[in-house]
């Protein structure tokens, strides 16, 4: 489904991914988890081509993102073609970022066109929003709105979903809420790359974890392995900070 | 309330003069200055306006014959007209010009840079002067390939009339300034919009036009407004191309029979009409765009 091979990042002199190596398997769930600062985000927004690489590739679905190969040499895409690309990747983002000047249901459509409203009712109510539809971003919760997101971002029935710590500004008590749509997505078999620090959430809904530091893919398997038995001295260290 | 009272009792206060705490009165702090100043300002007042009343240099019955006489009228007719299309025309250059100096591209941004430079650093009136004698400098002006032959050409002189030549003025002008009050309101909108809307895949001009600008326009209206109501008193300039609005028709009307202050007071009050009615439709514009802003 995505295959990540040699990703190499830097801004400027900093190298934020250094030759990260990574598959996801279509309908499966991957929880990235590692220190701030250490190219999680990074690491998503390459996915979906909201930063370009410099060096690797990334690949969903077969099909190269950003660019076109043309014998040895890859060309990077138009603008219109990128765009297109991206509406296969649904992106949820940790500050929401729902249009303010248009209700719930007028996001979940804006990049579907009117004709999609019976659809985006239907996905509002998959996120037990059904009553909020006409409300707009300021008069609904922090929760409310990250659901909201993530209906906006199901609305053009990606191949894939990232989400970037899609809890981490929401009170503890909306947070619950939130992870709850997220684990009815990844039983219907939505393929997710999810960044969070919930690590109880990686651990009942994860198919892989990921550990990454200073943007190195550090160690990756089954929760049952990465979050319980950590091989490598990094990420014993992150986790028990992280699990206290 | 018994335990109130009686630990009052206690504290040696008479027991029987305080109300029960629920029905506490609350009694406003009090403000003499308030009402000295106002009773001091509108004092003044009165004197301004017995002044405005009794003052025979006022001249009303002049005003009133000429306020809605059939030559102010047409020339306010003309005011609008100018206010109007410059509008327009200043800020559909604004909403192109402001992009392109935000844009990447150095080309467009200098060139953009360079076009509100320079309009916003030559005065108006001398602008206006300029187009008007635009024949001096081209006496031909032709469409056709750059560098190249020719197709359609045009005497300049009846190209640009005087009132050709107010607009292209007015709308200039005003573009520089509009796309200076666009780019303000662009950048007012977090860029955490724009990448919501490149990552749902919405193309380049529809984020614009539908994220951008609408969240933009919260920013752009106060100034916007007052540049317009800038605007339809910047038409008053135009006199000096002879053109009929309304500046330059009391000017012919007093010319003729010598009543300075009442004709000037025409234009003045149809100002301050035309400055009120743009101020309510601000409300009601402004009032469109906070949908989603007000709870
Ligand atoms: N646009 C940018 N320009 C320069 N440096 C950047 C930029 N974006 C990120 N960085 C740097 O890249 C590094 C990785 O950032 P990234 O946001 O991927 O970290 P993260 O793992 O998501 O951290 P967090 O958990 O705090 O969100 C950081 O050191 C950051 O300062
Ligand atoms: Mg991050």
């Amino acid at each position: 489904m995505i295959e990540l091979t040699g990703v190499t990042k830097s801004f400027g002199t900093l190298e934020v991914l250094h030759d990260v190596d990574l598959t996801v398997p279509a309908g499966s769930v991957t929880v990235i988890i590692g220190p701030s600062g250490s190219g999680k985000s990074t690491l998503l927004r390459c996915i979906n081509h909201l930063e370009k690489v410099d060096r690797g590739r990334v690949r969903v679905d077969g099909e190269l993102i950003g660019y076109r190969r043309v014998g040895n040499k890859l060309h990077e895409l138009s603008e219109r073609h990128i765009l297109k690309q991206r509406a296969n990747i649904g992106f949820v983002f940790q500050t929401f970022n729902l249009f303010p000047h248009m209700t719930a249901l007028q996001n979940v459509l804006e990049a579907v066109g009117k004709q999609a409203e019976p659809r985006g009712r239907e996905l509002l109510a998959r996120v037990g929003l059904a009553d909020k539809v006409d409300a707009y971003p300021r008069q609904l919760s922090g929760g409310q709105q990250q659901r909201v997101a993530i209906a906006r971002a199901l609305a053009l029935d990606p191949k894939l979903v990232l989400f970037d710590e899609p809890t981490s500004a929401l009170d503890p008590e909306l947070v619950g809420e939130v992870l709850d749509v997220m684990r009815d997505l990844a039983q219907a078999g939505t393929t997710m790359v999810v960044v969070t620090h919930e690590i109880g959430f990686a651990r009942e809904v994860a198919d892989t974890v990921v550990f990454l530091d200073e943007g190195r893919l550090v160690e990756q398997g089954p929760p049952s392995e990465v979050l319980d038995n950590p091989q490598h001295e990094r990420t014993r260290a992150f986790l028990s900070k992280v699990l206290v | 309330m018994s335990l109130l009272s009686s630990a009052r009792a206690a504290t040696g206060r008479p027991s029987d003069e305080p109300p029960p705490p629920d029905d506490l009165v609350v009694v406003p702090a009090r403000h003499p200055w308030r009402w000295i100043a106002a009773a001091a300002v509108l004092v003044l007042v009165a004197q301004f306006l017995h002044g405005l009343i009794t003052n025979p240099g006022w001249d009303w019955g002049t005003f009133f014959g000429y306020f809605f006489e059939k030559s102010v009228m047409d020339a306010l007719l003309i005011t609008l007209q100018l206010t109007f299309a410059g509008a327009v025309l200043g800020f559909a250059g604004g909403i192109v010009l402001a992009p392109m100096r935000l844009s990447k591209n150095p080309v467009l941004k200098s060139v953009s840079w360079g076009f509100i430079w320079v309009f916003r650093s030559v005065p108006l009136l001398v602008q206006l002067l300029f187009w008007a004698n635009l024949g001096y400098l081209y006496d031909r002006l032709q469409i056709g390939v750059p560098f190249g032959p020719g197709f359609f050409s045009f005497e300049t002189s009846t190209l640009v009339s005087a009132f050709g030549a107010a607009l292209l003025g007015l709308a200039l002008h005003e573009a520089a300034y509009a796309a200076e009050i666009v780019r303000a309101g662009i950048l007012s909108v977090d860029s955490r919009q724009l990448e919501a809307a490149a990552a749902l895949g919405i193309p380049r001009l529809r984020q614009f036009r539908r994220i951008l600008l609408p969240q933009a326009m919260r920013a752009i209206l106060p100034n916007a407004a007052n540049e317009l109501v800038n605007l339809l008193k910047s038409t008053s300039v135009v006199y000096v191309l002879a053109i009929g609005e309304l500046f330059y028709q009391v000017q012919v009307i007093y010319g003729r029979n010598g009543r300075v202050v009442p004709l000037l007071l025409v234009a003045t009050v149809w100002y301050v009409i035309l400055t009120a009615a743009l101020s309510v439709l601000q409300h009601y514009v402004e009032r469109h765009y906070s949908r989603g802003y007000v709870r």
